[in-house]
């Protein structure tokens, strides 16, 4: 494969300067074998990376994604790595974005694209809902999109309105998308690999909150794992196993599941965590296996609660497993209020006090 | 596959086009972005031709008359495109499909949208476009499932590169952007046509998609087919620029606008667009004049909103008869001629009449196969539930040699 870059100037200078601190960087990550530490900032540019390393035809463009590697720096040396062809910076209009990677998927490419913000995704509304999710049935599959629309989402970072939206649920309402949130660094990686190969579209929820949280993480085997074909797709992971009762999260809810979970074990009951990964498809066997094991189960999202993906799950456990329910499932949501501002918001985000209340509030008497 | 890196760099960009300007027409880039200061026009409503200084011969605007054999081909889908609009209303009547929006009237626009590219380049069609679509080489009665019902679109997309007929106005001219950005970055050298209707410019999409193409540089040609009416609403409640041409030089790019219904002008000005973007100038907006001469679609009255005198006057400028007269009037066009013509765009009826006059059976099943290229789990649950029913209605038809379920 042959990559050039034709910028000129000053522009040439920087991107030399880039380009040799990520190959750096790159060769460091891809020489390192063993458990390491990594933030899943990391883990999902070293997923775009390797993807592209793997496939010319995979293309990473969005607003501030090239020279300056992302608002979130998640796509940090991609433009120095691959050129100024296949990582690219466009003009700031999502609409324009999504649409244009329609084309491009249209025509034989694999765009992996940014909405930079969740509410900044909304003017792509059209192109997504009438064009990503319907292009494959319209055609009866004799045009695919195999892309990945990257959309860093929901709250906990003290931001302003319009950048901490929990926006999944539009998404996961529309027939022909596919819902992938990572909650692990591990995800991170695999999660995002999977979705770049998938010829479905897939919206692809990154809980920003969780952008530098670390973990140790062995990349050689998850590539090992992406290589020999592993799926995470409609598979939930039981994040914490557990008997008394199931705290069913996901994206930016599963770290809190975990820490009431921790909590709850203190005060002697065990609760099993489900990480739902990825919201369609949903994978109601292993979601509805801990229900019907621990006979309660608490639903967490950051979003709103009304017609949302958490009364989904609630709806989709009563429907498989009611007779194993020696409780109502209850949910710990969003309130139905546009998001808060940034000194409400922990008013608004479901807390560990908040999931052990609705946990002590499952019946137990009974 | 090669990813090619053969264009300027933003930052240099602008001076590249201005150079190329100069070095091609001998003038300054706003002088060709802007379009010529009438529409180009080549042969009068009575089908004379229009003495040379007429006809736009402004430095960068000059066109040279397309070839007899090319006038004459084009002429040929221009019966056979005016035949299919009819027809497909007639369909409608009878009630063979649910809805066309015909482009009587327009089919001058259609057959030079299609007849200017070459194999390999792609064009973007509107609901409108039908005629377009067919002029590509799709074939008719395909092109015609979105309307009779049985599915959103009926034809591959692949096989002749055009983009299934699109509902949500210019939306499509992104994708038309992006299948250009695709083919550049791999180094093929595809134009892409991408069609919209006068009303469909006051859409955000349109903006995007122009500014992109012009950022990007790529071989797009935006081509709007200015009918007059966005269904009710005519185009001065939707645009005050001197036209919806010049808008292409606040994008970065070259507009001109055309006679609509002088198919000599306009195969002239789309073959060099084709050309110019072939070689690497950039995207370029056509505005064409046109009317749409029916109402939006049959659910519409165009009464209640434009006086006959109006519809009258454009009658009176029509493709068809002003193309066959200068035609005859050059002995390129005689009797055999005519009769061939006419009988090929009687095939073509025919083809439609009886592709559409048969009941296809529709696959209920189908609802779930297409939605993903890999099936879910519950989709799969939910196609089961609907074969179980199907089952269920057809053992219960059976049984009262009915076929419905109304046992019930």
């Amino acid at each position: 494969m042959t990559v050039t870059t034709s910028a000129t100037g000053t522009t040439t200078a920087n991107v030399s300067a880039a380009t040799a601190s990520a190959a750096a960087s790159a060769a460091a990550t891809a020489e390192a074998t063993g458990p390491q530490s990594l933030t899943m900032a990391k883990a999902l540019n070293t997923a775009m990376a390797d993807a592209m390393r793997a496939d010319s035809s995979v293309l990473v463009f969005g607003e501030d994604v090239g020279m300056l590697g992302g608002v979130f720096r998640i796509t940090d040396g991609l433009m120095a790595e691959f050129g100024e062809q296949r990582c690219f910076d466009t003009p700031l209009a999502e609409s324009g974005i999504v649409g244009m990677a329609v084309g491009m998927a249209i025509n034989g490419m694999r765009p992996v694209i940014e909405m930079q913000f969740d509410a900044f995704a909304y003017p792509a509304f059209e192109q997504i809902v009438s064009h990503v999710a319907k292009m494959h049935n319209r055609t009866k599959g004799k045009l695919k999109m195999p892309m990945v629309i990257r959309v860093p989402y929901a709250g906990g970072i003290g931001g302003v309105e319009h950048h901490c939206d929990s926006s999944e649920s539009y998404y996961a309402h529309t027939a022909g998308l596919k819902v992938y949130t990572p909650a692990t660094v591990a995800d991170g990686y695999r999660m995002l690999r999977e979705a770049i190969d998938s010829d479905d579209p897939v919206m692809f929820m990154e809980p920003k909150k969780l952008y530098w949280s670390k973990d140790q993480v062995d990349l050689g085997a998850l590539r090992a794992e992406h290589d020999a074909g592993t799926s995470t797709e409609g598979r939930a992971a039981v994040a914490r196993p557990g008997t008394d009762a199931t705290l069913i999260a996901y994206g930016p809810s599963v770290p809190t599941a975990l820490a009431a979970a921790a909590a709850a074990a203190e005060e002697g009951r065990s609760l099993e965590v489900i990480d739902v990964r990825t919201l369609v498809p949903f994978d109601d066997e292993t979601v509805c296996a801990s229900v019907r094991k621990t006979g309660r189960a608490v639903v967490i999202a950051e979003a709103h609660g009304f017609a949302s993906v958490s009364s989904e799950i609630v709806a989709r456990v009563q429907e498989r497993a009611f007779h194993y329910l020696a409780a109502p499932i209850l949910r710990v949501t969003g309130f139905d209020v546009p998001f808060p501002s940034p000194k409400l918001e922990h008013y608004y985000l479901p807390s560990v006090d908040r999931i052990l209340d609705a946990v002590d509030d499952l019946q137990w008497e009974d | 596959m090669t990813i090619h890196a053969d264009h300027s760099a933003p930052e240099t960009a602008v001076e590249d086009q201005a150079a190329d300007v100069r070095t091609k027409f001998g003038i300054s880039v706003e002088d060709y972005m802007l379009p010529a200061r009438h529409q180009i026009q080549m042969v009068n409503p009575d089908g004379t031709l229009r003495s040379h200084d007429e006809q736009g011969t402004e430095p960068g605007h000059e066109y040279p008359t397309p070839s007899d054999a090319e006038l004459m081909a084009a002429y040929e889908q221009l019966v056979v495109g005016r035949r299919v609009n009819d027809q497909n209303s007639a369909l409608v009547r009878q009630g063979r499909m649910a809805v066309y929006p015909s482009s009587h009237g327009q089919e001058a626009c259609q057959v030079a949208a299609a007849m200017c590219l070459s194999e390999g380049d792609w064009l973007f069609p509107t609901y409108r476009d039908a005629v377009a679509v067919m002029t590509r080489g799709v074939d008719p009665v395909e092109v015609m499932t979105i309307f009779r019902g049985d599915w959103h679109g009926g034809y591959d997309p692949t096989e002749h590169n055009v983009g299934i007929q699109c509902t949500p106005l210019t939306t499509q001219l992104l994708h038309a952007v992006g299948v250009a950005h695709a083919a550049k970055l791999r180094g093929e050298n595809t134009v892409v046509m991408a069609m919209c209707g006068d009303g469909a410019t006051s859409e955000g999409d349109f903006h995007e998609a122009l500014n992109f193409a012009a950022v990007f540089h790529l071989p797009v040609i935006f081509f709007v087919q200015n009918n007059k009416y966005a269904i009710s609403v005519p185009l001065s409640h939707q645009s005050v620029a001197p036209s919806l041409a010049h808008k292409a030089v606040g994008y970065g790019m070259a507009g001109e606008r055309v006679d609509g219904n002088d198919l000599v002008a306009l195969l002239a000005v789309m073959d060099r667009a084709v050309k110019l973007a072939r070689e690497g100038s950039g995207p370029l907006l056509i505005e064409a004049h046109t009317y749409r001469m029916q109402a939006h679609t049959n659910a519409d009255d165009a009464t209640r909103y434009r006086p006959d005198s109006e519809v009258a006057e454009w009658q009176a400028k029509d493709p068809l008869t002003r193309m066959k007269s200068y035609l005859t009037d050059k002995g390129l066009l005689d009797d055999s001629a005519n009769e061939r013509i006419a009988s090929h765009a009687e095939a073509v009826a025919t083809q439609l009449r009886e592709g559409l006059g048969e009941d296809v059976p529709v696959q209920p099943l189908d609802l779930f196969k297409y939605v993903f290229a890999k099936q879910t789990p519950q989709l799969k649950e939910q196609s089961e539930l609907l074969a179980s029913e199907l089952a269920r209605a057809e053992s219960t038809g059976n049984a009262e040699n009915h076929g419905t379920e109304s046992a019930k």
